[in-house]
């Protein structure tokens, strides 16, 4: 299922400082088409701020972030704007959830759609036929996605007033409207409780599938990794201490020391 | 109920302590005696002890309510009764026909000072919508709008007096004009937020004033510009009557217009970007919402209702000087937006209407205007943050669930 001839994103020695803190130090990172990616590691370790400067929060300070869209021209996307890099086809989700909490679950998905659609200001004044329709494709395309990830019920509902399990759900639906080719979910089970994570665990798994889209997700549970991801890479300080399946991480010294060890403690 | 009564004795008793100086002791210095009025004391008491009973009783009752919402299984944003009401058809066609009516017919059963009021309040109705699409809908605070009204009251002013343009070409160009310096002052204001966003553009509304009040070449400084034509209609004569009546009617279209305008913006692709800018700044541009243009686009359409209605009141008043364009419009307008709610139409124009046409209609509270208007804002961003008319988003009926589907 892993094409291996086909990269998608190709990070090389990417470094961010912030001051004198360097929060993510020469790091390099290939995610393949139809791969299930993780970057695990301590807390503090930077791997958020790795997904920043990949998605184009941050610039990163030294380093190169290419990106191989299939069937477009590769592209250094070091310096562009999140929505430069979102419409190339890179979406993410947040660590700690940014959903758009007074609009309805439905408008939360359709503004993924915006990158997509062309609606001008004279064009949503004049609502004529062309408009008219892609609003109407926008609004189907948004309950589909919500029928993927089980809250077609809750489409009219304030996105504040879901409950935790469902926001998540809701910001991974939220990306996958702009047409990605890679996803990147920031602890995307975080506060689930172990039901929700299994149903995370299906859906992640459904959603490299079905939509062929290639997922790089950030993690602490170990259990879910382990599951779902072909590959994973290890931070701690900033640097990367390991890479390789999830056999050859677990048993992997320098990560157990720095990782595993860690939780074997608690 | 016993902890209030014990509460606001308590505060009654405080009040009457701290102003015992103040209103019970009076020293004659004319018989050289000292009078105690008592009576002052049980004023203040009993005042002091009802108001505060009054007030914790609200702030419980709206504890209780919040409490309520967020304990209750139905999650679903839940509209009041008047809003209920309002979607009924049955109570909302009469009602809509019975404005229509009372719209229509104003100045015939009202004599022309109150129309040329109505005139004025049907502007500031254009420019709360207008800035609404800014702050309330884009969550850009602007405490400088007035400077976009002043620049469409001198583009006619000064294309009247200067070339002798006539009203109807003034208008579009007075809206364009607006447009542009919303642009043109939007692009210095696209990364601040907050505070910082406030300070600037409150800066920009003074010096719009300080420049008009010292170009005397083109503005003609302090004095203003005077004799500018009241609105034609294909150069027919008009008495000031008839004039104001159809400047009533152009007021009424362009309420209209703005309306319909900001209607379909806010239910469309340019409307969500901008409230998703306002939600979350960060997530809306990683969802692929290009920052700057969403942002330019708000503050430029804002902008535009302005330039479009100032061109209306240098014609309605024919006189324009830069007094008219003072901090206090643009706090007037910001007023109108939150007390009517951010980003409800229906709340806006309700606010607006209440706003110009109290003080025009209580003048023996004059002196108290800025007083009423300062506690009523308090007290709705204490009672109700989030306006008269709360923000209903529109439901896409687009597709049933599966099991609605199934059922059905
Ligand atoms: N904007 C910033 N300015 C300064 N320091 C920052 C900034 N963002 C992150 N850091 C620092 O960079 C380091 C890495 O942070 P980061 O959030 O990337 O860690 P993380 O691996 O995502 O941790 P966690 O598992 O807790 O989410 C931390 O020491 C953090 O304090
Ligand atoms: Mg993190």
């Amino acid at each position: 299922m892993v094409d291996t001839m086909n990269k998608l994103l190709e990070v090389k020695g990417l470094t961010m400082d912030f001051g004198g803190l360097r929060a993510v130090d020469n790091v390099s990172l290939d995610v393949y088409a139809g791969e299930i990616v993780a970057l695990i590691g301590p807390n503090g370790a930077g791997k958020t701020t790795f997904f920043n400067c990949v998605t184009g929060i941050y610039k990163p300070t030294h380093g190169d972030v290419m990106v191989h869209p299939p069937g477009k021209k590769s592209q250094r996307i070091n310096g562009f704007k999140p929505n430069r890099v979102t419409t190339f086809g890179m979406a993410r989700t947040f660590q700690n959830i940014r959903l758009f909490k007074n609009m309805t679950v439905l408008e939360n998905i359709m503004i993924g759609r915006h990158c997509r659609t062309s609606t001008s200001i004279l064009g949503a004044i004049l609502r004529g036929a062309g408009s008219r329709r892609q609003e109407q494709e926008t609004v189907d395309r948004s309950y589909q996605l919500l029928e993927k990830v089980g809250l077609v019920d809750e489409a009219d509902e304030f996105a504040k007033n879901l409950p935790y399990g469902a926001q998540r759900r809701l910001e991974i639906a939220r990306a996958m409207a702009t047409d990605p080719f890679l996803l990147l979910l920031d602890e995307p089970a975080a506060g689930m409780n172990p039901q929700e994570t299994k149903d995370l665990d299906e859906l992640i798994v459904r959603i490299r599938d079905d939509e062929n889209i290639s997922i790089l997700l950030i993690e602490h549970d170990m259990k879910l990794v382990m599951n779902i991801s072909e590959r994973i890479y290890v931070m701690e300080y900033g640097k990367e201490i390991a890479q390789g399946n999830p056999q050859e991480i677990r048993s992997n010294p320098k990560v157990i020391e720095a990782y595993l060890g860690e939780e074997a403690d608690a | 109920m016993v902890g209030y009564f014990k509460q606001s004795f308590l505060v009654s008793l405080w009040f009457v302590f701290l102003t015992f100086p103040l209103m019970v002791v009076k020293v004659n210095t004319l018989k050289n005696v000292v009078e105690w009025r008592w009576m002052n004391m049980v004023y203040v008491a009993v005042g002091a002890f009802v108001l505060s009973f009054v007030w914790r009783w609200a702030l419980e009752r709206r504890q209780r309510k919040t409490k309520e919402a967020e304990f209750s299984d139905d999650v679903l944003a839940k509209p009041t009764v008047g809003q209920r009401l309002l979607e009924d058809p049955k109570v909302f066609k009469p009602v809509l026909i019975v404005i229509a009516l009372a719209t229509l017919g104003f100045p015939w059963l009202v004599d022309i000072y109150q129309v040329n009021i109505m005139v004025l309040a049907l502007i500031f109705v254009v420019l709360g919508l207008g800035l609404n699409i800014s702050v309330g809908l884009a969550g850009l605070l602007d405490l400088g709008y007035v400077a976009f009204f002043a620049v469409g009251a001198y583009t006619y002013g000064i294309m009247n007096s200067f070339w002798g343009f006539g009203f109807w070409i003034s208008l579009p160009v007075g809206g364009l004009m607006g447009c542009l310096f919303g642009v043109v002052l939007g692009f210095p204001i696209l990364r601040l937020r907050g505070d910082y966003l406030a300070i600037v553009t409150l800066g920009f509304g003074s010096i719009a004033k300080i420049v008009i009040e010292n170009w005397e070449e083109l503005f003609n400084g302090a004095k203003g510009i005077a004799g500018i034509p009241r609105p034609g209609l294909f150069g027919l004569e008009m008495n000031i009557e008839a004039a104001t009546t159809y400047t009533y009617y152009l007021m009424i279209l362009m309420v209209l217009f703005t309306i319909f305008v900001t209607n379909r913006l806010k239910d469309s692709r340019i409307g969500r970007a901008w409230m998703a800018l306002r939600e979350d700044e960060i997530a809306c541009v990683a969802m692929g919402v290009d920052m700057a243009r969403t942002k330019l686009s708000a503050y430029a359409l804002g902008a535009f209702w302005a330039g479009l209605v100032g061109v209306i009141f240098a014609a309605r008043n024919t006189y324009i000087n830069p007094n008219s364009f003072t901090f206090m419009e643009s706090a007037l307008v910001l007023s109108i937006v939150v007390l009517g709610g951010m980003g409800s139409i229906v709340g806006v124009i309700i606010a607006a209407l209440v706003l110009i046409l109290m003080p025009e209609y209580l003048r023996a509270f004059s002196e108290y205007r800025m007083l009423m208007f300062g506690a009523v804002m308090v007290l709705m961003m204490i009672f109700r943050p989030e306006g008269l008319i709360s923000n209903v988003r529109k439901k896409y009926g687009g597709r049933k669930s599966p099991t609605e589907a199934a059922h059905g």
